[in-house]
């Protein structure tokens, strides 16, 4: 008998013979689980891909139309754009690392608590050879997908208005994904500490997310503001991913060692992150 | 060989021994109960048998593996279903066998025909395509077994198959249990309901605060802590312990509970008899068979659903 005979042999239920023996499925586990957890995370999203996608393609239009052109015809005519370009060129960049930090909130607030409070998926993937580690590195490397691929349109959009005139702009595609990870990634860690139904969340949203849009050299130059307000720019992954943005979309000048201190500054926020994230999950699902 | 050993499983949470010092084996193809009431350290010891709890003193293997060092192992030959379903609401009823198959490196080939038979067998054909919310909560724990199936585990964790499900619903899962314990599945069931117990058990080991205090067959445990037949009787909720010394000596033993007087005897019809001989008229009164929670009344002196 074959194995795929015996598989459909209704008979024999459980042992198929066409299943990799325990040990096999362990060191696939083993080896690939981040992976194939970054997989199915993007799977789930499936639930939501509607949203995501108007987010993807309508956000870029609408914030280029009304900030770039509506606002920008107005500062053009006053100042002359910003840092020797039209102020739509100036704001592309900001309009699109900002948008893409932001959605990296919702997947690593809300749908961190439900994993493990709600729905309890973190348990259910807990009782297979996934460990707790590859589940925290698979929500990473799953969540930075979406965000890469939602950048991708909004660039489109911004060579289509002629926001992006240097050959190198593409790079602000991985510079944005990377940003919301930045962001996300310590946001996880937290996420993953909150008991109750969650009402920080709105908090984070309105307090944090919201501030460092506005203040964190979206619209203007961070050195537009007064001094006293300047660090929350210095602070936020919003800040340093739109200045690699302007550097990679239109050639901004930037010293080297701030450029060095914007990469340090998006790259250290994730390693903290995915550290503590995976003592947080651990500690929770090793009880 | 044992499939599942267990000496001195110690678990404690600060000041509190969920479980202590427990020792035990499941030989393959057994199905082997874990009784108890809440809190009698059922789970913590399904956990620790996955290795997703940290024992604190004690040995475990299963299969020869220690679930704390070779935890992807270990997982790897268990089905897990947990007290409350986790199912993944944001996937379809099929997603959900799939995406889980993948967490064990399965192919999507695999997992798409395995899909099937499992949907089949846990009659979830129709509800294929349905979201998981729209089941009915016999439905969920029938996929949540289907799921922990996905993987072709030699042993099954039950963790309270059937709390909360109707007795029809109920009827249902211990059928589809019973085929899987047919084709050789080991399966551990963890439940306060003694007649879940009786039906799916092989051998059990009866939990309180998490000891053992009594081990064997549900005939045999009942055989040894029980008569064969019960009297219950009920005089009303004011009487019921003042007519016991007028029932001394009928039985073999007498239980008062708020409600009900309880007497253990081999022949009941015989003791009830005897019970108005003696000129007492209880307002209602059965005799039945001993169950396990005769058993567990004897030997923890309370009953298992409080």
């Amino acid at each position: 008998m074959t194995s795929q005979s015996a598989f459909l042999d209704s008979n024999r239920l459980v042992y198929s013979g066409a299943a990799p023996s325990p040990s096999e499925q362990a060191r696939r586990a083993r080896r690939w689980g981040w992976l194939i957890y970054a997989e199915c995370r993007l799977r789930r999203m499936k639930a939501y891909f509607g949203t995501i996608l108007v987010v993807a393609l309508l956000y870029p239009v609408l914030y280029l139309a009304a900030m770039g052109i509506g606002l920008g015809s107005l500062v053009n005519s006053g100042v002359g754009g910003i840092d020797g370009v039209p102020y739509l060129v100036f704001v592309g960049a900001g309009l699109l690392v900002s948008t893409i930090v932001t959605e990296s909130t919702n997947e690593f607030t809300f749908s961190i608590m439900a994993g493990f409070k709600w729905e309890k998926t973190f348990y259910a993937t807990q009782a297979s050879p996934i460990s707790p580690a590859q589940m925290v590195i698979g929500e990473v490397v799953g969540v930075f997908v979406r965000l890469f691929a939602q950048a991708i349109p909004f660039w489109v959009a911004l060579l289509v208005f002629g926001a992006a005139p240097s050959g190198w702009s593409w790079l602000i595609v991985p510079i944005a994904a990377v940003a919301g990870i930045s962001f996300g990634a310590p946001l996880m860690a937290y996420s993953a500490t909150v008991e109750d139904e969650g009402y920080q969340f709105a908090f984070v949203q309105r307090f944090i997310v919201m501030p460092m849009f506005l203040f964190a050299g979206t619209f203007y130059p961070l050195a537009q503001m007064p001094p006293y307000l300047q660090w929350v720019g210095w602070i936020s992954p919003m800040w340093h991913g739109t200045q690699l943005g302007r550097i990679v979309s239109y050639g901004m000048e930037n010293p080297l060692w701030l450029t060095v201190v914007h990469v340090l500054a998006l790259v250290i926020p994730i390693v903290v992150g995915v550290a503590l994230s995976v003592r947080v999950f651990t500690a929770r699902l090793m009880k | 060989m044992s499939v599942i050993e267990a000496s001195g499983l110690t678990k404690t949470y600060g000041e509190l021994n969920a479980v202590d010092g427990i020792s035990f084996e499941v030989a393959p193809g057994e199905s082997f109960g874990l009784l108890g009431p809440n809190g009698a350290g059922k789970s913590t010891t399904m956990r620790m048998i996955g290795g997703t709890s940290l024992r604190t003193s004690g040995s475990l293997t299963v299969l020869g593996l220690d679930p704390e060092l070779n935890g992807p192992e270990v997982r790897a030959h268990l089905g897990v279903i947990p007290q409350q379903d986790n199912l993944d609401t944001e996937l379809k009823v099929r997603e959900n066998l799939i995406l889980y198959g993948r967490y064990f490196g399965l192919s999507h080939a695999f997992l798409k025909r395995k899909a099937d038979e499992l949907l089949e067998f846990a009659q979830l054909t129709e509800k294929a395509d349905e979201k998981v919310d729209n089941l009915s909560g016999g439905m969920k724990r029938r996929l949540t077994i289907a799921r922990g199936l996905v993987n072709e585990p030699k042993i099954l964790l039950l963790d309270e198959p059937t709390t909360g499900l109707d007795p029809q619903a109920r009827h249902i899962l211990w059928d589809r249990l019973f085929r899987l314990k047919e084709e050789g599945v080991t399966l551990i069931v963890t439940t306060h309901f003694m007649d879940e117990a009786e039906q799916l058990c092989d051998r059990l080991i009866v939990m309180d605060h998490g000891k053992i205090v009594a081990e064997g067959s549900p005939a045999s445990l009942i055989k040894e802590y029980a008569t064969r037949e019960v009297l219950e009787m009920r005089f009303g909720s004011e009487r019921n312990a003042s007519v016991v010394s007028q029932l001394e000596g009928i039985g073999a033993r007498i239980e008062v509970l708020p409600d009900r007087v309880l007497l253990y005897t081999p022949d009941g019809e015989g003791a009830l008899e005897r019970v108005a001989h003696v000129g007492l008229r209880p307002v209602t009164s059965l005799v039945r068979r001993s169950s396990l929670e005769d058993v567990f009344l004897r030997l923890t002196g309370r009953s298992l659903i409080d």
